[in-house]
């Protein structure tokens, strides 16, 4: 597996931070188009998904937000204890706790967009 | 040769309150801004789960939704809705501080050697970014309590 | 438990003090190379308006217990020896005066974050392999000076040295390593005073180790596990300021500078 310099996974950190600041403005924004409940209500919801343009914002929110929390998770983790198997576990750890909810997102967006609901 | 026993201060160096008294806002902004990514990271992943419900149709989804709907649902989503206002506002104060910028000119320092990184710029940014998180979650529980 | 220790001769003390004031010092005591024991002495002593720390520490040691354990040399800031944690913060004994604390009960404990020799006096080892790690000195391929070369100073205009001058004030007292919550956990982070003097050789004119300096702290443990807490800026006794230096370190990292 390519081992990244600890300044790119800085670079990448920082870069998804911002990324996320400005999909999550419109994610937020989308509920203020309706009344706030209205906006959660299930049928709205669905229509939402069923938008091409709105699904790859949800996409890349996700994507953005899951390798920010956890590289924030890994860099916590890894202050807290030290030491070369730990170092290990927890890079790889946090990496595939990133994938699995990337992958659980991507399920529900993909299948609720693609009309499987 | 002495032990390392003890050396570290451990979890009570970053979490002992008296240390923000000793050594300022900027300590409180450090700590807060640990506090707030977990808490956003764990409420990301209950969202992403509670979400997912949207694929099992109309009834399982409006029962996921009843539990929001409460007031400790509210006033959760409106104490994220701060834990968010806030680790923004801060990683951008610290994006721009990494940047070079509001930290004072390195300078010859002289007594009573008041370090220039520590000023009322970036003291302003914590305190504005407090008062926006504290704004947000009135304007969130403005809009949910409606 | 703190014990009042009682005066072990009744010497006078070797100036005539003419303030009726007096404080507390409670001292933090442990020996970790006989046993793991811990516990607090108390000692009142006279002070006036202009006593430090360590006046109060050294009157301690001469006329009421001998045995109290505290590094200190220069007794003007200079040296960086006397490091310790007065009251919870840490601070240079010889620079902190006990009038400034305002508080009655005085308490030092040895510096956070390092072994503890005995009493007040740590270990540095771990601070001097880090500084030791950032290559502190001036890397240069013609550092030679001989007549063939023709090189015969390295000059800087005064501009070139206030970039860095302020991080070459560092004494190596270790209080920003202290104070720093990062190395409260992180046993193999490198420290602010290491991170402020890989920026002071970086930013010299004179210095060509610049790749390699980002090199050794572009790492999990390195430059990257500083948040700017900037605790560290809060206790130096000399301006150094690590955390600005540390920031500024970080353009580099970034592409922001060259």
């Amino acid at each position: 597996m390519m081992i990244l310099r600890e300044s790119i996974i800085m670079k990448i950190h920082y870069g998804t931070a911002i990324g996320a600041l400005f999909l999550t403005v419109i994610h937020i924004m989308m509920r203020m188009t309706q009344d706030f409940h209205e906006s959660l209500e299930y049928e709205n919801v669905i229509a939402n998904y069923e938008s091409v343009g709105y699904a790859l914002l949800l996409e890349l929110l996700l994507i953005l937000i899951s390798v920010h929390g956890f590289n924030g998770l890994r860099v916590i983790l890894l202050e807290m204890n030290q030491g070369p198997i730990y170092e290990k576990v927890v890079t790889y750890g946090c990496l595939a706790g990133m994938a699995a909810l990337i992958a659980y997102g991507s399920r529900t967006i993909i299948m609720t967009n693609m009309g499987m609901v | 040769m002495a032990k390392e026993t003890g050396a570290r201060e451990g979890l009570k160096g970053w979490l002992n309150p008296g240390k923000i008294g000793k050594f300022g806002i900027e300590r409180l902004a450090w700590l807060l801004m640990r506090l707030t990514g977990l808490g956003l990271l764990a409420y990301f992943i209950g969202h992403i789960y509670e979400t997912s419900h949207i694929l099992d149709g109309k009834a399982v989804w409006d029962k996921s939704l009843e539990m929001t709907q409460t007031t400790e649902g509210h006033l959760f989503l409106a104490l994220v809705i701060g834990m968010c206002v806030f680790h923004t506002g801060n990683g951008i104060r610290l994006m721009v501080a990494q940047m070079g910028y509001g930290l004072g000119k390195a300078e010859r320092p002289d007594y009573p050697y008041k370090p220039q990184s520590i000023n009322m710029k970036g003291k302003a940014c914590i305190y504005a970014t407090l008062g926006m998180a504290a704004l947000a979650m009135w304007y969130g529980m403005a809009v949910m309590f409606a | 438990m703190a014990t009042l220790h009682p005066k072990l001769s009744e010497e006078l003390s070797q100036t005539t003090v003419s303030s009726t004031q007096s404080i507390k010092l409670k001292i933090k005591r442990s020996n970790p190379n006989v046993n793991s024991d811990e516990k607090y002495d108390e000692f009142v002593v006279p002070i006036e308006k202009w006593t430090t720390v360590l006046d109060a520490l050294l009157d301690v040691k001469s006329h009421l217990d001998h045995s109290v354990g505290i590094r200190y040399s220069c007794r003007q800031a200079s040296c960086g020896s006397c490091g310790m944690k007065i009251n919870g913060k840490p601070g240079l004994a010889c620079f902190t005066k006990i009038s400034e604390l305002n508080s009655d009960t005085i308490t030092i404990e040895p510096m956070d974050n390092y072994p503890v020799v005995r009493d007040l006096a740590v270990n540095f080892d771990r601070m001097i392999n880090n500084h030791k790690k950032v290559m502190p000195y001036v890397i240069r391929e013609d550092s030679e000076i001989d007549a063939e070369s023709g090189v015969r100073e390295f000059l800087q205009s005064p501009e070139n040295v206030e970039k860095y001058i302020q991080f070459s004030s560092c004494i190596k007292c270790g209080l920003c390593n202290s104070a720093c919550p990062t190395m409260a956990m992180d046993k193999s982070f490198v420290g602010p005073q290491a991170l402020a003097q890989a920026y002071r050789y970086i930013a010299d004119t004179r210095d060509q180790g610049k790749n390699k300096r980002l090199k050794i702290i572009d790492e999990s443990h390195g430059i990257w596990r500083c948040h700017f807490a900037g605790s560290c800026s809060q206790v130096c006794p000399k301006g150094v300021d690590p955390a600005m230096g540390i920031q500024l370190l970080r353009g580099y990292l970034l592409g922001i500078r060259d």
